[in-house]
């Protein structure tokens, strides 16, 4: 049969962001996906140049307008690997309640987005109603809406007193209420089914050779998740990876469903153990070593690489993002699916291609 | 296997208020803490220059001989860094985002 190649992207109506694949088609099925990125380039790896290592918190935080404080946070973590600063516990639990705000604010943008790419636009409003108010609470407690700003190395840049804790907790409950009306019409709604249920499965064993990462790993039932590392407060909170074992599109939903509730849980487990105390201590001195620092953002596992020399800029920095990592996995995805299908597959890995490019 | 769960959901919020504002007719109440624009009040500034070395979009520029304060609000990214450094508390954050502008010119201050 004659094959056909089809230009999708870089701006296409489902894609957020720009990236391009050429589909070539037989009929209307998908034989191979080819895929160019770099059309966003911004070359943030080599400001470390021109910016010192505390100036390049503020860097790092703008790889991703969506998982930026994760960003910000790991590459504080790293450079105080490197330089060996003891911080506050109470900036560590600080660090876990930002981040998994920015992960429930994460994974609803993705829900929006999935519903929007399905063509359930007023589940998409919905899922998006909900995210408005985790943004709230974001703006009150850290002064940014999407960037947050409020990690520094050697800590935090603020705290969250008695009344701040209180009334997060209290919007915490109507945002799990709400949560929990949007997910259940994506867990049981037999159009979202019908649309996603068995759409390109990923098995154990092809998620794990190709290098997936974070919930596209997870939905394959394997139970990975950097957060039982332990980095931040996560060694004294109780959590267990979320897993599904179908890896279909469906079960990559359902993970992120079930993580956004997981999210919460751990906010307030965060919240109600949170230890009295500073939250940040100085740092003086210049780094001088190489680390690498792993954890888990809402798209999966962040590699960061440092490695400086004593001066008051980096030598050498380096980001392996999570949808980087998930890109082989898309297009083994889109190898033989339908032409229809291919928005769908393309939006499960929650591709977030500013992330990967940098 | 519960059914229903769209029109449920649809239904209810059909018959509440909606949760997004009118703007502009109903202007957005800014949220506590926000970090909206910089504010430079200058009766207390000695021009020490400490908030533009730490600015790290270079936003800022003191002069410390003319006295001159320079803002370029198109650069500064509302961080709060200059705030948090200033030693004579000069500069804060106010909670609110200013109004659009039309020219790229910086704001300038000078002391007396």
């Amino acid at each position: 049969m004659a094959r056909t190649i089809i230009p999708f992207g870089p701006q296409h109506p489902v894609l957020p962001e720009p990236i391009h694949l050429d589909l070539v088609v037989e009929d209307e099925k998908v034989v191979e996906a080819r895929p160019s990125i770099g059309f966003v380039h911004r070359g943030l790896e080599k400001l470390v140049e021109k910016k010192d290592f505390i100036e390049f918190v503020y860097v790092a935080e703008r790889i991703c307008g969506i998982c930026s404080f994760i960003h910000g946070q790991t590459y504080c973590q790293a450079v105080e690997a490197i330089m060996d600063i003891p911080v506050p516990p109470r900036a560590h639990y600080l660090r876990t309640v930002w981040g998994e705000l920015s992960r429930i604010h994460s994974h609803l943008l993705w829900l929006g987005l999935m519903a929007d790419g399905m063509g359930f636009e007023s589940l998409f409003m919905h899922s998006w109603r909900v995210r408005e108010r985790v943004l709230n609470v974001i703006e009150a407690t850290t002064g940014g809406r999407v960037i947050f700003g409020s990690c520094k190395i050697g800590g935090v840049r603020r705290d969250m007193d008695a009344g701040a804790i209180k009334d997060t907790l209290a919007e915490l409950e109507t945002i799990e209420r709400d949560l929990l009306q949007v997910t259940r019409v994506f867990l049981n709604d037999s159009s979202v089914k019908r649309r996603l249920c068995g759409v390109g499965v990923l098995s154990p064993q092809q998620a794990h050779d190709l290098g997936c990462v974070g919930p596209v790993l997870r939905a394959s039932g394997v139970a990975r998740d950097m957060r039982t590392l332990g980095y931040a407060a996560y060694q004294e909170l109780e959590m267990a990876p979320v897993t599904r074992t179908e890896g279909d599109s469906f079960a990559r939903c359902a993970v992120r469903c079930d993580e956004l509730l997981q999210s919460i849980s751990l906010i307030r487990q965060a919240l109600g153990k949170i230890p009295a105390g500073d939250i940040a201590v100085k740092v003086t001195g210049n780094p001088k070593g190489e680390v690498i620092m792993r954890t888990e953002q809402p798209r999966g596992e962040v590699v960061y690489c440092l490695k400086a020399n004593g001066s008051k800029n980096l030598q050498r920095f380096r980001v392996r993002t999570p949808t980087f990592a998930n890109l082989p996995a898309m297009l083994k995805l889109l190898q033989g699916c339908e032409l229809a299908d291919v928005p769908v597959l393309v939006l499960t890995i929650d591709p977030c291609i500013s992330c990967t490019e940098r | 296997m519960p059914y229903f769960e769209m029109a449920r959901l649809a239904l209810k919020w059909a018959l509440t208020k909606p949760p997004t504002t009118r703007y502009p007719f109903e202007p957005r109440q800014p949220i506590a803490g926000s970090r909206g624009q910089v504010i430079f009040t200058g009766d207390n500034c000695v021009y020490c220059t400490v908030c533009a070395k730490k600015c790290p979009t270079g936003a800022l520029k003191v002069d410390r001989a003319l006295k001159r304060f320079v803002l370029d609000r198109l650069r500064c990214i509302s961080c709060g860094s200059c705030v948090e450094i200033c030693p004579k508390d000069s500069l804060s954050l106010s909670t609110g985002h200013g109004f659009p502008t039309t020219s790229r010119d910086s704001e300038i201050y000078h002391g007396s």
